[in-house]
């Protein structure tokens, strides 16, 4: 049974952490209203004006959108898997049984950000395989990694927004909110377009969203202009992750 | 009391209120090992309350709450309870054999999902999806996860509420199972019959109070009546004043009269009334001695 544990009224806190994210997984991937938006979007989309609005072998904007719906699919990815999610498990009673049951700390949010960051790896391969080979974009072994990488930990600020807003709304709402930041957010990052093509104030407020910092980095990797320095991308983003975090968790604590 | 049970955890003077409502006015509970407490009480009695602060689910704002010696936020305390709550909530895409697996997972020294199974009656719905199940089978699968731990003291929250008689009575000697094996119960219930066929104790909660504890037996006797409906002209508000009756009423052209001990009344009523017909005399249920020490609780509150 528990023969790795030395201490024998304690169980094996390694395998529940397992079964706790392979269950959330489960549960996700057979949920198609969550499944399929998550996976179909950023995918159709880079089909469409990735590839099939390039004529001919433009890689520059194969590249660009390689990079940024890479940045997409990890949003939708970790915000609609905690806000939806949380939002449903607090309102029907899940999240209670949770607390009531001997789960170890830290496994019901680790768990979600492990099944946003399997979908997130999954759709950064996907896009990777269809800049390579139906794009034609020319990418290294170490690029590709690189993109997945930055895409997976990128989960991070999205996660503890959509954790945010499903301590804050009901499940009913929680989606049609989710949308509410997911696009415009997307739009205003550039992840659609890049910004040159957006008016000027649109460019000014983009810093303000973790995803155009997100966006930086893939951009960099992908081998596209990016603008500000990598360190400040990244330390934006924990910082953003950090500040939702702590208002969820303070939420969490005082409502449930 | 048996004198070999040993205290488990419970309440001490635990106060809870949401916003103006207090929830819990200052109630003592001790949970003790090889027993069956039922909790009863109406909706809105604080039932779920306790559970919540004896599972650390909340804090009381006066008084403590302990399990097992410890607070029962500590996951040491919580490895020795298991919990069937009644909203559930359960992802309805997982599978029974992946909650129970994960429900396991939690503790030390589990059943499995094998024997959990088998105990609560679901061993042919492991690899169903848990929202394909049909409400009964959903509450069964609630049960194994309470008890697949291993548990030594299971939280049952109204569990048979919304179950047919088939479905609670086998719910009901799942429970006896577990019971015999040496795990304690604390359930809570608005049905009496449900505390009296399964309780060694009863704690009888109104209004975040305490308002009765004891055996089943010392419960409904304590407030056992009679009932007698009988066709006369007496007026109900003479009869009321008699010594021994507690209430009469009319119900159309029948007098109904409640007593403790009915043969005194019944023999005045007929030497009253020579007219008199249609009697009959029945001793109200568990659940009118329940009603009585709500009501009363609530007048004397009025």
């Amino acid at each position: 049974m528990n023969t790795l544990s030395m201490d024998a009224s304690a169980p094996n806190l390694l395998r529940c952490y397992w079964l706790e994210a392979k269950c959330e997984f489960l549960r996700m991937v057979r949920t198609p209203s969550y499944a399929i938006p998550v996976l179909a979007f950023p995918l159709v989309f880079y089909m469409m004006f990735g590839i099939l609005m390039q004529h001919g072998h433009d890689a520059a904007a194969s590249r660009y959108l390689l990079a940024s719906y890479g940045v997409f699919g990890a949003m939708g990815a970790s915000l609609f898997g905690f806000g939806v999610s949380v939002a449903m498990d607090r309102e029907h009673g899940w999240l209670t049984l949770k607390r009531a049951q001997p789960m170890p700390p830290g496994a019901y949010l680790l768990a979600k950000l492990l099944m946003a960051m399997v979908f997130i790896a999954l759709i950064a391969l996907l896009l990777v395989a269809l800049a390579v080979g139906v794009a034609h974009v020319t990418l290294t072994v170490a690029q590709a990694m690189q993109l997945v990488a930055i895409d997976v930990l990128g989960a991070l600020p999205y996660a503890a927004i959509g954790l945010y807003i499903g301590t804050r709304m009901g499940a009913r709402g929680a989606p049609a909110f989710i949308n509410m930041v997911y696009l415009p957010m997307a739009f205003l990052s550039g992840l659609w377009m890049p910004l040159q093509f957006l008016p000027a104030a649109v460019r000014r407020l983009a810093p303000v969203w973790p995803s155009w910092h997100h966006a930086q980095l893939a951009l960099g990797v992908a081998g596209s202009t990016t603008e500000g320095a990598p360190w400040m991308h990244v330390a934006y983003m924990v910082g953003v992750a950090a500040v939702f975090f702590t208002l969820a968790a303070r939420r969490l604590r005082r409502v449930g | 009391m048996d004198m070999n049970s040993v205290r488990l955890g419970g309440l001490q003077g635990a106060v809870k209120s949401y916003g103006p409502v207090r929830a819990l006015d200052g109630v003592d509970l001790d949970l003790r090992s090889g027993e069956v407490l039922a909790v009863l009480g109406a909706n809105g009695a604080g039932k779920s309350t306790a559970i919540s602060l004896l599972l650390g689910l909340a804090l009381p704002d006066h008084g403590r709450a302990d399990l097992f010696g410890e607070s029962p936020q500590a996951i040491g305390a919580r490895r020795n309870v298991g919990v069937m709550l009644q909203q559930a909530g359960i992802p309805p895409t997982n599978t029974v054999r992946e909650l129970l697996d994960l429900a396991c997972s939690y503790y030390p020294q589990p059943f499995g999902v094998l024997e959990s199974a088998r105990m609560a009656g679901i061993d042919d719905l492991l690899d169903r999806r848990y929202g394909a199940l049909s409400g009964g089978q959903q509450r069964r699968v609630q049960f194994a996860l309470a008890i697949c731990g291993r548990p030594r003291l299971v939280f049952l929250d109204e569990p048979t509420t919304g179950l047919d008689i088939d479905a609670r009575q086998a719910l009901w000697r799942a429970i006896r199972a577990l019971v015999d094996a040496g795990t304690s119960v604390l359930l809570t219930t608005h049905y009496l019959e449900e505390a009296d066929a399964l309780a060694n104790r009863i704690v009888v909660l109104d209004h975040g109070k305490v308002i009765a504890e004891g055996t089943p037996r010392e419960i409904s006797a304590r407030v056992a009546r009679s009932r007698i409906r009988c066709m006369s002209a007496l007026s109900p508000e003479l009869v009321a004043t008699w010594p021994g009756v507690d209430s009469a009423a009319r119900e159309g052209a029948r007098l109904q009269v409640v007593c403790e001990v009915p043969e005194p009344i019944v023999r005045r009523l007929l030497a009253e009334d020579s007219a008199l017909s249609g009697l009959e005399v029945t001793a109200t249920g568990l659940a009118e001695a329940f009603l009585a020490l709500t009501r009363a609780d609530t007048e004397e509150a009025a």
